[in-house]
């Protein structure tokens, strides 16, 4: 066999291949790591006899770049709330209508139509949560409903507070409590947030993504951090409690998008339906430990999530959160700034 | 016999030629994969930020204006970017410290090996390369378990009652200094090993059948010989601390930021790539300028000796 035929032969097997797979049905999804539930995707794989590859990121910054430059391959992109606009605006995404697939009466009615995406024409809800203060009760006795614990931290905790990195979040919180509004240029706000901000790091010991392991060992005693992050690590240890700032907090939620270069786009709006199945939507959240916006999905959820705090607000504490933004770009000049300088 | 000259010309001429174009696709690769990358971070840093990352197509020298300059956002006056300043400075300090500290156990480790028997140093250099066998992420978690309150060291301490209460020792520079140490160290005792083990020891006892001490033993001849390997050792430790990234970030608790979290930072939640581009550019002619410094400064003083 000389080269020619062998090159012949080798396109013919790759083009067999690659068209077998199609034949098959196929569905690659990007999401953040350690979020996807294995036991759901086995579900959906056996139901519509689909083939599912997970790859991860670890940002939202890094998931648009990627997905900006083209060429990815993935179908399925689960963005937050803060960055959907941004995809619609730059036409990443298509328009599937979830709002109006089968199962997207099962939507809960305040996240039928959120305005990042009015009417559901782009996305489904995949989970959403809370941002709010962690404290061990067995270091820290007092009060804990407060941004206080952070930016102007009582004696027994100073040292021992971590903040979890993203800037959107930490600003979110230090403008509340200095008594803002989110995403606010106003120059005399900022000053106190930075002032604020500089005088609070002193009595911090980190500033780390990594709380769970860290709150369980005892290196931390306190942390900003994410709802379904404070209800593994109270699961670890139950002096370990979860709070919701009286000053406000912030809400976010990830949604499932269909990326407009998706080459499975039908098994793509298969997976979006399939999601916001109340019994699949549990699933999930059993995983990530988030609550997941589907209404009857309750019933289905472990039964150390049904009456969890971290995950059902109490009623008392819901009116105070509010879904975060994506500032204006001008504006976030200015806090990257102001972060710098706390970081320097 | 002209015709027979020019031949050979005309032959040694298409020789030359077919070199150059049998080897111009190696070197166009290179040219370009070297090259390439580079040249986009340069193109980048002179344009505008766009919206939400990535760059917009014009010109603008923003990005490298707020590398040294920085407008204050409360009374509008610009002034020297002390925050870069900062954030520079202590980058360059922890990797001279790095250099020094790694320098100070290397030189001994790879004396030690240089003077065992034959067969025993490969055992030796064999044992220096395990840590290159794993990550160095998992090297530097590694330390991680030994510092933290609850670690190796605490334990043991709070066992034997020599401390009450834990040390704190993770999250402090001594513990970004510990990992950094740890993870640079091959990197030092292998060049300057390589240098040792082609020492001639016979001089070494020239030196001392002449009445010289040991440390005028060590400075004026072991020293001189193997000093193209502590150089090239100390380049080797220098260059990738000045862009530690892992280590400073997992030890040091990321509260205080070193030079690779402040460009990361601009392409990540800052989405301000121009400014990104700028500032690693800038961290690259940092590094040349220490070079030539180092380099021209190590070959003259070197004359001095031999």
């Amino acid at each position: 066999m000389n080269w020619k035929t062998t090159a012949t032969a080798m396109g013919l097997a790759l083009l067999a291949s690659t068209g077998l797979a199609r034949a098959d049905g196929v569905l690659n999804i990007y999401n953040w790591g350690n979020y996807t539930s294995p036991d759901v995707i086995k579900k959906f794989e056996a139901k519509y006899n689909v083939k599912v590859t997970i790859t991860d990121y670890d940002s939202n910054d890094t998931a648009l770049a990627k997905v900006r430059q083209g060429g990815t391959g993935f179908d399925i992109a689960v963005p937050s709330q803060t960055y959907v606009p941004i995809w619609i605006k730059e036409g990443l995404i298509q328009e599937t209508d979830p709002g109006k697939m089968e199962n997207a009466k099962n939507i809960a009615p305040e996240w039928a139509n959120p305005d990042f995406d009015p009417g559901r024409k782009y996305t489904v809800p995949w989970a959403w949560g809370t941002i709010g203060v962690v404290v061990n009760t067995d270091a820290y006795k007092g009060p804990a409903n407060t941004w206080g614990i952070i930016f102007n931290t009582p004696d027994e905790l100073k040292g021992k507070v971590n903040v979890v990195p993203e800037m959107g979040d930490v600003m979110f919180a230090a403008i509340k409590y200095v008594g803002g509004q989110q995403c606010t240029d106003d120059k005399a706000v900022l000053k106190k947030v930075r002032d604020l901000l500089v005088a609070a790091k002193p009595n911090w010991i980190a500033m780390e993504y990594n709380t769970i392991e860290k709150m369980g060992a005892g290196d931390f005693k306190a942390t900003s951090d994410w709802n379904g992050s404070a209800l593994r690590q109270r699961l670890a240890n139950p002096a370990i409690h979860f709070n919701y700032p009286k000053e406000g907090y912030g809400l976010w939620s990830d949604n499932v998008v269909v990326l407009k270069e998706a080459k499975n786009v039908e098994n793509a709006k298969l997976f979006q339906n399939f999601i916001m199945d109340p019994e699949n939507a549990a699933g999930l959240s059993a995983f990530h430990r988030y609550a997941n916006a589907i209404s009857g999905s309750d019933k289905y959820m472990p039964a150390d999530m049904k009456d969890a705090p971290e995950v059902v607000i109490p009623a008392e504490d819901k009116p105070l959160g509010e879904l975060q933004k994506m500032c204006p770009p001008e504006t976030q000049e200015l806090y990257t700034k102001i972060w710098t300088e706390l970081q320097k | 016999m002209a015709t027979a000259e020019e031949v050979a010309k005309a032959a040694e001429r298409r020789d030359v030629r077919d070199r150059w174009l049998l080897s111009a696709p190696a070197l166009l690769v290179i040219l370009l994969a070297a090259t390439g990358p580079l040249l986009i971070v340069v193109v980048y840093s002179f344009l505008a930020p766009g919206a939400y990352g990535d760059v917009k197509w014009q010109f603008s020298s923003d990005a490298w204006t707020s590398v040294f300059l920085e407008r204050d956002i409360f009374d509008d006056t610009l002034s020297l970017a002390a925050a870069h300043v900062t954030i520079f400075w202590r980058s360059i300090k922890l990797a001279g410290v790095t250099t020094l500290a790694t320098l100070a156990l290397g030189f001994p480790t790879a004396y030690f090996m240089a003077t065992r028997s034959e067969k025993t140093r490969d055992l030796w250099l064999f044992l220096i390369t395990i840590p290159f066998w794993t990550n160095l992420l998992i090297r530097t978690f590694a330390v991680l378990q030994i510092i933290r309150n609850e670690g190796i060291i605490n334990t043991i301490l709070l066992k034997l009652g020599i401390v009450s209460a834990p040390v704190q020792i993770l999250y402090t520079d001594t513990a970004i200094l510990i990992g950094m140490a740890y993870v640079y160290l091959p990197l030092m005792v292998l060049p300057i090993y390589a240098s040792m083990e082609k020492l001639d020891f016979r001089l070494v006892e020239a030196g001392y059948d002449l009445y010289a001490t040991r440390f005028r033993v060590l400075w004026r001849i072991i020293f001189p010989l193997v000093k193209p390997g502590v150089i090239a050792g100390s380049i080797l430790v220098f260059i990738p601390a000045l862009g530690a990234y892992v280590t400073p970030s997992i030890l040091g608790g990321g509260k205080n930021m070193m030079l690779s979290n402040l460009i990361e930072l601009q392409f990540g939640q800052g989405r301000n790539w121009p400014l990104g581009s700028a500032l690693s550019i800038t961290v690259m002619i940092i590094v040349m300028v220490a070079l030539l410094a180092y380099v021209r400064n190590a070959s003259k003083s070197g004359v001095r000796h031999g």
